[in-house]
């Protein structure tokens, strides 16, 4: 069984919506995103989405991408990026990386899921990655356990979630607009066709992700999905606090606090 | 149908080898929708009747086979111009936006959006949506609006809107980037006219059908106006878009030799270049598995060249498969020779090429050299007139007087 499907049973037994928080990992630097995700974890996210930089991430705006050339301008390694799961998943909390395709390909796909099973990493989030072209990274998850959380959209057909569905473990992401991250507010009317059309395919939770930025909102979705996914929000709080890390964490707890609060509301 | 074509699933030269479709599940309807009307519209007379008709009226398409004889005389070997700097808006790249445009109208939205590096694109793309009617936004790197304010200015005239893209390199992938963001805000009304034949399936088969005029016409010029077939072709490679419809007409003649000049820049051993498949290695970018500019992390790394158009650190997969099966050559040639061919061509042809094309030639002189006496076709994708702000810096022109300008090969 998936740690990161017990989180999500673990909460829905306690009548409450998970919730799920992304950093990309070497932001502010290496240290300073794993005290940051630390924080996330002690003030109340249930699973932890960790970032791994990219130069080209089609599918984030310009909050994340800001963060991630940060991170890359400072030199990050995907090595880098497995020690900072290593000590985020230390503290017990399902961790997960999230990552553009070709990082993975060129670091070997094979190598990259043994390196993420033995930092203790969940699995992974692919948003350029649909299972139709997955094969490789399909067999090197299960041959590990590993979650493979494939996205759904508004656009997908019912076949396609359906593929999507089967071929997914730990959860499944359904994208809250269409667009990319830190634009557009997700809300619960638009996202509920969505959620409801993936769980008519498949038992697994569904978490909805991008344009989530609330704790007025967490609240709102978390009474159709199972999980809330945040990331721009929490990686803003960092970036409104440059060169002042206790302001970026209080802020970053704060926020964690408030998104916590929605997901029981 | 060649065995150099893609799969239904959009891969070269075998399932997972090159090409595919790496992209956010938000896209792939689109895609697909994409896909099936692109396969009604080459299977409906209308619309291919539509496409040849504009091709011909508005577009001043075939463009010539031109028999370049002085250049021949220098080069040592006959070398036939294939005369896409004479279409509309000076460059091959017309085809490609008119097939694509016209798509759209028949996909029944309202408006598209490109990205361009040096501005052909950006303004072959404005261009066809004025013409159809369509609302037009180009994404283009904002180190680029710097450096090719002429062609933003064109756009702007033509009624497009430019948005300076300031993420990332600020060059043509991050133009990519971008356009592909707004493309998933915006897939309902809007089609991404994508600018070369690259990125996920449909886009290198569906842009190398309407580009590959110029390699059919191309052969058969050269049976009709020389009675034989070339025993080379050769076209500069940036995406790869004129190359592959060049390469399309020849691919399935085994005696014709092929090969794709890409960008050397400074040279292949600074690191300063744009030798995507001579020089780099393969991973996924932009939607396709092929050749990648990347780190040991899988990172892109900048390109580097003189001419924005090959400035780009990916190429289209068909050609990584061609590559890998040996049926082309792809070879770098650096910023000092492309400008030395653009000026022999200019003094011995009285023909300007675009940078990009100058490649080409000069690829193709070296080619002269190993088989001195055969018949070489190049394609000459583009005009050089956007080019002339490069030209005048490097030859150290503008300045008239007594032996002003420099000689070909003294540039910088
Ligand atoms: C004249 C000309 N040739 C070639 C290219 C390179 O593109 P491709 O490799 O897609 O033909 C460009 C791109 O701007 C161009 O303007």
């Amino acid at each position: 069984m998936s740690t990161t499907s017990t989180a999500f049973e673990k909460a829905r037994a306690e009548g409450r919506a998970t919730l799920v928080g992304y950093l990309p990992a070497g932001f502010p630097d290496v240290e300073g995103s794993i005290a940051a995700l630390k924080v996330m974890v002690e003030a109340g996210c249930d699973v932890i989405e960790i970032g791994l930089p990219y130069s080209d991430p089609v599918m984030d705006g310009p909050i994340i991408q800001a963060a991630a050339q940060q991170a890359l301008d400072a030199g990050i390694r995907t090595d880098d990026v497995l020690r900072v799961v290593e000590a985020v998943a230390a503290t017990g909390a399902p961790t997960l990386v999230m990552t553009y395709w070709n990082p993975v390909e060129r670091y070997g796909v094979e190598r990259f899921a043994q390196g993420l099973a033995d930092a203790g990493g969940a699995g992974l989030i692919t948003p350029d990655l649909t299972p139709d072209y997955a094969p490789e990274w399909i067999a090197a998850a299960d041959a590990r356990d590993l979650d493979k959380v494939f996205l759904v959209a508004p656009s997908s057909t019912d076949e396609r979630i359906a593929l999507t569905t089967a071929a997914s473990r730990g959860f499944v992401y359904a994208t809250g607009i269409m667009g990319v991250t830190g634009t557009k507010q997700a809300t619960a009317a638009g996202v509920a066709p969505l959620i409801a059309r993936t769980k008519a395919t498949t038992d697994l939770p569904v978490g909805v992700g991008v344009g989530v930025s609330t704790g007025a909102q967490a609240a709102d979705l978390a009474s159709y999905a199972d999980g809330v996914i945040v990331g721009s929000a929490f990686v803003r709080t960092l970036l409104d606090h440059p060169g002042d890390r206790a302001a970026g964490l209080a802020a970053l707890a704060a926020l964690t606090e408030e998104l916590a609060g929605g997901v029981r509301a | 149908m060649s065995e150099y074509d893609a799969d239904a699933l959009g891969w070269f030269g075998g399932t997972g080898a090159f090409g595919g479709r790496f992209m956010p599940e938000a896209l792939i309807a689109a895609l697909d929708e994409l896909d099936t009307a692109w396969r009604d519209a080459m299977a409906d007379p209308a619309f291919t009747g539509e496409f040849d008709r504009l091709l011909h009226e508005y577009a001043g398409v075939p463009s010539m086979l031109y028999d370049a004889t002085r250049l021949s005389e220098v080069a040592g070997a006959r070398i036939l111009l294939k005369r896409e700097d004479l279409n509309h808006t000076g460059a091959h790249k017309i085809r490609n936006v008119l097939g694509q445009a016209l798509l759209t109208k028949r996909m029944g939205k309202t408006r598209v959006i490109a990205e361009t590096g040096a501005g052909q694109h950006g303004v072959a793309s404005a261009t066809a949506a004025a013409y159809l009617g369509l609302d037009c936004t180009v994404y283009m790197g904002e180190v680029d609006t710097e450096r090719q304010a002429l062609n933003v200015a064109r756009m702007q005239l033509l009624g497009a809107e430019v948005i300076p893209v300031r993420s990332g390199s600020r060059t043509l992938k991050d133009a990519i980037n971008e356009a592909l963001r707004d493309w998933v805000a915006s897939v309902d009304e809007t089609a991404y006219l994508f600018g070369t034949a690259a990125g996920p399936h449909p886009f290198p088969s569906l842009v190398l059908s309407f580009v590959r005029g110029i390699g059919d016409e191309a052969r058969q010029q050269c049976l009709d106006q020389y009675g034989a077939l070339p025993d080379a072709v050769a076209a500069c490679v940036g995406g790869g878009s004129n190359a592959i419809g060049l390469f399309a007409g020849f691919v399935d003649d085994p005696e014709v030799a092929i090969y794709g000049f890409e960008a050397g820049g400074d040279g292949v051993d600074t690191g300063r270049h744009a030798a995507t498949i001579f020089a780099g290695s393969i991973g996924v970018l932009h939607g396709a598995r092929t050749f990648v500019l990347q780190d040991e992390d899988g990172q892109t790394v900048e390109s580097h060249s003189i001419s924005a158009g090959l400035d780009y650190p990916g190429v289209g997969p068909q050609h990584s498969a061609l590559s890998a099966a040996g049926r082309a050559t792809y070879l770098p040639v650096t910023d000092t020779e492309a400008m030395d061919a653009m000026a022999l061509l200019a003094r011995t042809e009285g023909i300007i090429p675009a940078i990009e094309s100058a490649h080409a030639v000069a690829g193709a002189l070296r080619v002269a050299k190993e088989r001195p006496g055969q018949t070489i076709l190049v394609n000459l994708s583009g005009r050089g007139d956007k080019d002339m702000g490069t030209a005048m810096d490097w030859f150290q022109l503008g300045e008239a007087g007594e032996r002003s300008g420099q000689e070909p090969g003294e540039g910088k």
